[in-house]
């Protein structure tokens, strides 16, 4: 199975201050199912950045769907970004707009045709439980709505790669539950998903899912092997 | 609130991305000014270089030869030696002697109205119209006046309205640096609100940056609508502009005067004002694309 995502000796720095990620070495493969644990400040959130490719590293390779992304010309790196799904931790819903044109972002930016966007939005609304608010606005929806919508606009473009910054902060332990069956499920159709968290009950929840733990900006196997979850840990 | 129009490459649907109502307060507001002063100085400079035009075209080969001799009989014997003289001479489309009367009458505001001391030498004037396409007829008309009376003096009428003309034509370049400098200031605030907007929406603009959306994609969103902003805005400005006009369009028909009578637009004058807003949008278009284009290059 080939990689989908490689790491070499990658450092991130913001302005002067000391390196938030220190020499991170890892690969995954495709179609893979991945936690990215640590405690907070441990640098997560800035792996993803990286990932979905908000940043560039300050130092080190990083492939992308076998492509070098930190030499790769600005005006290449949106058709790879579409192939990326997002959650954000914050979940940058945008304020003006419907949930269903929220989530009808990532298919409009693709270019798909409004007539063809109506069905998939409905589907994905259905899955995550807000079929009956397609034309809500997001400021009224409690944190855990705002959350699967963000997870629905994550997921409708069927991405070769899922990056999910928290996914289940702000829903109960049955809607947690459920998403992360969504995730299992696009997992199996072949997309790769990777899915940062705290949350030990997630990790127990993908039996098959490898773990990366990041501590102090830095992934303590510097071979960067993964290591399947701890099952005690994952039901403590 | 600025009619929503559909503009070629965006979906209503894609328009929505970026929220209903005018970018950057002001700016419609701001660029009707703007207009509003541009139409005028245009209107102005437009006006200014159609009258010169016009002026010049009439005084080009139009001389006055004033018989200045003293004795009554020597003048008109010099006056009609001069007529048989123009008659002959090429280059010469038509002449005519200036009646006594109309002298007179020039001279009133001096002399009085009721009329001239007959003792008084009061120059023959002769009006002249020379054919301005035919090179030499001035030279040839001074040689005919040296010749036949040579105390007459030639005076081309240009020599008199010549002032007036370059003034009119230092007012219509003038007009026309005001419109430049408008132009760039209008330009340069549309600039100001293409990044304020950006600033404004930059939550969204960064989810769609990181959905994949291309910086063009992101940039037609906001042409569309610093463009309508900006056609909402020049065409209240040139509206006002228009009613400004007509009003000094009837005080100048008032006045009767028949320099400022030549003040006209006409038809391409006319059809530069009323291709403002167009322009205005465009030039909006331009400037909210390229201010946003160089924005987003410095974005990953």
């Amino acid at each position: 199975m080939g990689h989908i995502i490689q790491f070499e000796h990658v450092g991130l720095r913001y302005g002067h201050s000391p390196e938030t990620l220190s020499d991170i070495s890892f690969a995954l493969a495709k179609g893979g199912f991945y936690f990215l644990t640590g405690p907070s400040g441990a640098g997560k959130t800035s792996l993803l950045k990286l990932l979905y490719l908000a940043q560039r590293p300050s130092r080190g390779v990083i492939r992308l769907f076998g492509d070098d992304m930190v030499t790769m010309a600005r005006d290449r790196l949106p058709a790879y970004r579409r192939r990326i799904g997002v959650v954000f931790q914050d979940f940058r819903l945008v304020p003006h707009l419907s949930i269903s044109d929220n989530i009808a972002l990532p298919l409009r930016v693709g270019g798909m045709a409004d007539a063809d966007i109506a069905q998939p939005v409905d589907e994905i609304l259905h899955w995550v439980g807000l079929g009956d608010r397609a034309d809500a606005l997001p400021a009224t929806l409690s944190g855990g709505e705002q959350q699967r919508v963000a997870i629905a606009r994550a997921v409708i473009s069927r991405p070769d790669l899922l990056v999910a910054d928290e996914p289940t902060g702000n829903v109960d332990p049955d809607m947690a539950a459920r998403l992360l069956r969504l995730f299992d499920a696009l997992n199996q159709l072949g997309t790769t998903v990777i899915v940062a968290t705290h949350d030990l009950q997630l990790l127990a929840g993908i039996p098959h899912a490898q773990i990366m733990r990041l501590a102090n900006g830095r992934l303590p196997d510097p071979t960067g092997l993964l290591r399947h979850p701890p099952v005690a840990a994952g039901r403590a | 609130m600025i009619p929503s129009l559909r503009l070629p490459g965006l979906s209503a649907a894609q328009a929505r991305l970026l929220p209903e109502g005018r970018m950057a307060g002001p700016m419609p507001w701001v660029i009707a000014i703007m207009i509003f002063l541009t139409a005028l100085a245009a209107a102005t400079g437009l006006a200014l270089s159609r009258s010169a035009v016009s002026l010049q075209a009439d005084l080009a080969g139009r001389v006055t030869v004033q018989v200045m001799e003293a004795n009554p009989v020597r003048r008109a014997q010099e006056a009609a030696a001069l007529e048989a003289g123009l008659a002959r001479l090429a280059g010469v489309a038509a002449f005519r002697r200036v009646p006594e009367a109309e002298v007179a009458a020039l001279l009133a505001p001096w002399f009085g109205a009721d009329g001239l001391d007959r003792d008084l030498p009061v120059p023959l004037l002769i009006d002249v119209t020379l054919n301005p396409k035919l090179q030499g007829a001035m030279p040839a008309l001074t040689h005919l006046v040296d010749d036949l009376a040579p105390a007459a003096r030639v005076q081309p009428h240009g020599q008199w309205l010549g002032p007036l003309v370059g003034l009119m034509q230092a007012l219509t370049w003038l007009a026309g640096v005001l419109v430049l400098m408008m132009a760039g200031a209008a330009t340069a605030i549309v600039g100001l609100a293409a990044r304020s907007a950006l600033n404004t929406h930059r939550t969204t603009i960064e989810v769609m940056h990181l959905l994949g959306a291309t910086d063009a994609q992101i940039a037609r969103l906001f042409q569309r609508r610093i463009g309508l902003d900006a056609l909402f805005g020049a065409t209240i400005g040139l509206v006002a502009a228009l009613m400004a006009l007509a009003l000094i369009g009837q005080r100048v028909a008032a006045l009767g005067s028949e320099l400022l009578g030549t003040a006209t637009l006409g038809a391409t004058g006319w059809l530069t004002l009323l291709a403002l807003p167009l322009v205005t949008a465009l030039v909006a278009v331009l400037t909210a694309r390229l201010t946003i284009l160089l924005t987003l290059r410095r974005w990953l």
